[in-house]
């Protein structure tokens, strides 16, 4: 029994792309193999085109009614049920994380930081408003409210801290209300995915959260131009690349956002939510 | 013709190969059409939109706008070309008529108690003659569907043979409405049952009825309308409607029209879209060979 156990073929897990809530090949077909720190090979992961980014922005855009117009304390459940999931493959992201070079010490604080930071975020769902929001006083019988409102459908370029910088950037774009296609970090793509596996499990509608891995130089120029993309956080953009793609972002008048220092353990404070929202103001007459 | 010569002659067309069409227009949907080939595919398939609203809720002002974008598809483009028809239902084609003077865009109305066709053929009638006096170039009529699946051919033809006479100069197209006559056989002998008894243009559906228009089933009408011309030398045109939404689709429609029937068909006057939704999407890939850069569905106008 023990001799055939070990005569068994490996089963190694296809790393695919995550769109509209489905786990598509990248249709263009290709692929890049990743390895680990030593140079030893871990998987193919699909090396996304332009047109599995189209495909992204058209899942995130049909997501968005849906995702904004669910109440914020509705959105807090989900967030903190894919808290919940995480913990439960909590081994499996220690793996995964030790073979991009992170120690076993290294590797459980960052995915329990990385989990803790879903928690952290998922609180600010119904709290964000209050915060941010206003009752205005005006010189005229009028209520006057300002409310922050979701931007819409937010790119992403993830920085290559593979799962809690990954997290760091999602989670507060999406908390409000918006909808993301995120281009996972190059050398560290698996984890995103793993993570990807995750939110197919936790309640989290098709389409808010859309994951491409592949080369960042050819899909950040197209998510940067789309004019469907009403914002694009260039955190894993390399700081020469960063000019050309906030130009082309100017097409349709992107918000662009790109910290100035990314330390993922520092308290992450609300200006990532904050990136990605728009403020309406309303008067609402007195007395009728 | 008597009703046995008609149901002998329908009855004796060969059955059709379901696998075989099915397999054959699958084939022909995975042809690559790109660049300058896919510019050319897009404007020919701009012109052939019968621009489409067929709502309870329709009113004027939704009339208007959407003849407005009949002949202006993209304002911010006079490149692009203007549709082919805009189709609306009768009490509708006054105000189409009106605002489309001097487009030389058609109007076309549905009539006979479309989408149902369960009325008595008296009021089809004059349900035809008002939408010709108010002005519709087209009639799209539908046929008596349960008399045509019980087998009553010689009334689904006299009615046709008396709504084409009611049309008077309006081309008439006559929809079989194919996802009622459920197999590929029938969907044959209603072709060629509406083509002998007069119709201009042969359409698949209502589009009240899932499903509508597919590949397959425009296939075998494409087939129909080949075989018809080369026995009798008259050309009569498809047009599939329903469930075409996107720029995809329409190219796949295209390459099957001219692999099926043949390039005479490839124009406006012989071959028809019947949809709304499909034009935004057009236009944006349209604007994305222009420009090079993906659009969004917040630059063109809501219908």
């Amino acid at each position: 029994m023990s001799e055939r156990m070990t005569d068994r073929l490996a089963v190694r897990k296809t790393y695919k792309l995550y769109i509209g809530g489905a786990f598509p090949r990248s249709e263009s077909g290709r692929s890049y193999p990743v390895t680990d720190t030593k140079d030893r090979f871990l998987a193919n992961a699909s090396h996304a085109s332009r047109k599995d980014v189209r495909d992204a922005v058209t899942a995130a855009r049909k997501a968005f009614g849906g995702w904004s117009g669910r109440t914020a304390y509705n959105r807090a459940q989900i967030l903190y049920r894919i808290a919940e999931m995480l913990e439960g493959r909590r081994d499996q992201f220690i793996t995964e994380l030790r073979h991009t070079g992170a120690s076993k010490t290294q590797a459980a604080t960052e995915v329990d930081a990385a989990i803790d930071r879903w928690v952290w975020y998922a609180g600010w769902a119904d709290k964000i408003t209050t915060v941010t929001g206003a009752a205005n006083p005006v010189s005229g019988p009028y209520f006057n409210f300002s409310t922050p409102e979701p931007t819409g459908v937010v790119a992403v370029v993830a920085p290559d801290s593979p799962l809690l910088g990954l997290v760091s950037v999602i989670a507060p774009a999406i908390v409000t209300g918006n909808t993301t296609i995120v281009i996972a970090s190059e050398p560290a793509p698996l984890p995103a995915i793993t993570l990807a596996e995750v939110l197919a499990t936790s309640d989290l509608p098709g389409g808010v959260i859309n994951i491409l891995t592949g080369h960042r130089t050819e899909l950040a120029p197209w998510l940067a131009s789309h004019m469907d993309v009403n914002a694009i956080d260039l955190t894993g953009v390399a700081h020469e690349d960063r000019r050309d793609l906030e130009e082309t972002a100017a097409g349709n008048l992107k918000r662009v956002h790109h910290p100035a220092t990314t330390d993922w353990a520092d308290d992450p404070g609300t200006a990532r939510m904050t990136a990605f929202l728009e403020t309406k103001t309303v008067w609402h007459p007195v007395g009728v | 013709m008597t009703v046995t010569e008609l149901q002998g002659f329908l009855h004796g067309l060969p059955g059709v190969d379901q696998v075989g069409a099915e397999e054959r227009a699958a084939r022909l949907a995975s042809r690559s059409i790109k660049t300058s080939a896919k510019a050319e595919a897009i404007d020919l398939a701009i012109s052939m939109v019968d621009l489409t609203t067929l709502e309870g809720a329709d009113t004027a002002g939704k009339v208007r706008a959407l003849c407005a974008k009949a002949a202006h598809p993209d304002p911010s483009d006079p490149s692009v070309p203007k549709v082919a028809a805009v189709c609306v239902y009768p009490d509708m084609v006054e105000v189409a008529v009106r605002s489309l003077e001097g487009t030389g865009i058609g109007v076309a109305s549905v009539a006979t108690a479309f989408p149902s066709g369960r009325a008595p053929l008296e009021a089809k009638l004059a349900d035809t003659r008002a939408a010709v006096a108010a002005g519709a170039s087209e009639i799209d009529m539908v046929i008596d569907r349960g008399a045509f699946l019980s087998g009553d051919y010689g009334t689904v033809f006299e009615q046709i043979v008396a709504v084409k006479d009611a049309c008077g100069d309006a081309h008439l197209k006559v929809i079989l409405e194919t996802g009622e006559l459920v197999t590929y056989d029938n969907v044959r002998r209603a072709s060629w049952l509406a083509m002998r008894a007069g119709a201009d243009f042969i359409k698949t559906s209502t589009g009240k009825v899932s499903p509508a228009a597919t590949l397959p089933v425009t296939l075998v009408m494409l087939e129909a309308v080949r075989d018809y011309r080369a026995a009798t030398g008259r050309q009569v045109g498809v047009k599939p409607a329903g469930g075409i939404r996107t720029t995809k689709d329409a190219i796949k429609y295209l390459v099957l029209v001219n692999e099926t029937a043949g390039p005479d068909w490839l124009t406006p006057h012989w071959f028809r879209l019947g949809a709304s939704s499909v034009l935004n999407d057009l236009l944006m890939q349209r604007r994305k060979l222009s420009t090079g850069v993906y659009s969004g569905p917040d630059y063109f106008t809501l219908d």
